[in-house]
Parts: C-alpha cells; sequence; structure tokens
C-alpha cells in the first residue's frame, strides 16, 4: 500500500495506491492523517485511480478521516474508484458524505 | 471439469486477507468468471476472513481459518470457518453499520457486503465453538442485484 499526498493551490490530493483491507487499514490511516496536516488547503481529493481493492474494513477508515476532516470544515471527494469499490462506495452510501468528482 | 473442490487453512491474521482472495481468484481462473465475478468473490472473502480475524478469537490467540471452496456446474460455493468465540446474535450482527467495535472505525458492512456480492449468504454460529459463513454464486449470469441503477 503507497499513500501518496500533493498539494495543489487550496486542494489536497491523496492518491492510494494498492490494496486496502485490514492489513493495511492501520498505515493508510496514519499516512493520511499525516497529510491530513498540510497547510493551506480547504478541500480534500481522494485519486482512486490505482487503488486495486478495498473491502468494507476501507469504508471504515474512509468514515474515520471523513469525521476528523469534518470538524475542520473540509470536504473529502473522491475520484476514479475501479466499479468493484464503486459498488462498496454505493452499497454503503460513501458518496452522500464524500461526493464522487470525475 | 464441472466438479473440483479445495480446502485451504490459514492462520487469522490481517497477512493473510490477501493471500485468500488470490488463492481463490487462482482456484477459480479455470472458470472463466468475468471480472466482476471474481472481484464480487474476492471482496466476500476478504469480508469472511476479516471477522475471522477481527472478531473470532480472543486477544493474543491466532487461531485458524478454514476455506472450502467447490465448483460444480458453473455454481461457486465457499464456506469460511473459524474455531473461534462465535456470534451472540446473528440477526444484529447482520444489520448495515452494527459494529460491536465501534470506536475502531468499523463501518459494520461485512455482512452487507457478503450479502450483495454473493448470490446467497448463509451464517451459523455455535458459542465458543465458531463461525461457519457459507456462500454460493453462480458463475455465468449477470448480477441479480443492482447497485444504485
Amino acid at each position: 500500500m503507497q499513500v501518496s499526498s500533493n498539494l495543489r493551490g487550496n486542494t489536497l490530493y491523496i492518491k492510494l495506491v494498492g490494496e486496502l483491507d485490514e492489513y493495511t487499514a492501520g498505515y493508510t490511516r496514519h499516512q493520511m492523517d499525516r497529510a491530513f496536516d498540510s497547510m493551506g488547503y480547504k478541500q480534500i481529493v481522494l485519486d482512486l485511480s490505482e487503488l486495486k481493492f478495498m473491502d468494507s474494513t476501507g469504508i471504515g477508515v474512509l468514515i474515520g478521516r471523513y469525521k476528523r476532516v469534518k470538524q475542520e470544515n473540509k470536504q473529502i471527494y473522491i475520484s476514479n474508484p475501479n466499479t468493484q469499490i464503486e459498488k462498496i462506495f454505493v452499497m454503503s452510501g460513501l458518496y452522500e458524505i464524500m461526493p464522487k468528482i470525475s | 471439469m464441472n466438479y473440483n473442490e479445495m480446502t485451504v487453512k490459514f492462520k487469522a491474521i490481517s497477512a493473510n486477507e490477501s493471500f485468500a482472495r488470490v488463492c481463490i481468484a487462482a482456484f477459480l481462473s479455470e472458470y472463466n468468471p468475468t471480472i466482476d465475478e471474481i472481484g464480487d468473490i474476492k471482496t466476500a472473502i476478504s469480508e469472511a476472513v476479516t471477522n475471522c480475524v477481527v472478531h473470532a478469537y480472543p486477544k493474543g490467540v491466532i487461531g485458524d481459518v478454514e476455506m472450502y471452496v467447490q465448483v460444480n456446474n458453473g455454481e461457486v460455493y465457499i464456506s469460511i470457518t473459524d474455531n473461534g468465540v462465535g456470534i451472540e446474535d446473528i440477526e444484529q450482527a447482520k444489520q448495515p453499520f452494527y459494529t460491536t467495535k465501534p470506536n475502531s472505525e468499523r463501518s459494520g458492512m461485512g455482512f452487507t457486503v457478503m450479502e450483495g456480492f454473493m448470490d446467497t449468504l448463509a451464517i451459523m454460529s455455535t458459542p465458543n465453538k465458531g463461525v461457519k459463513v457459507e456462500m454460493t454464486k453462480k458463475l455465468g449470469e449477470d448480477s441479480k442485484v443492482s447497485f444504485g441503477g
């Protein structure tokens, strides 16, 4: 699992590469929280174009991150999930709190 | 070949989740599943094994998980069995967003995902003996569940 971040303008781009499950959840959570410590951004875009797999453990991680940034009035957007991950997002209603952008 | 089966036993540790996914995908590749079908099955397997890793065994105990897969004329039957503490209330455990570990950032969606991605799901539990999760999916059919239209 790789987590990289890139601040452009007022948007923090976070890219997840690999597979997000129970094994990688702790690391992913920690790396995302570190990226959130960056300064001067107003919104976050989660680039999932290279996330090959995610199960409901990943939903737990994302909801946890949502709760964290919501306190600072920041919005997280989802970009480019694969079909399988998209199904879990729709099933869990995640898009209601993290809208999908193209 | 119309009939095939396998049993794999491994430790209930999270590192084995990706092993279980790769293992079942390799086993089923002979039966030409679609990318969606194999994705659904891998996700369901991952959920069932996660339950064994997170919930089945008391802290400090590293128990076993047994994965049995059978293919019979295009129908895949999977059982995931542990010898752990069992589930107290199965109906409650199946409720979307229900979790016994609300402070651990858990979604409570495991059984909901298994139910949504497979054709059938059955859960059997015996207190302090363990849990057996049985799932089936017919290959070569369009998904019976539609997701968000």
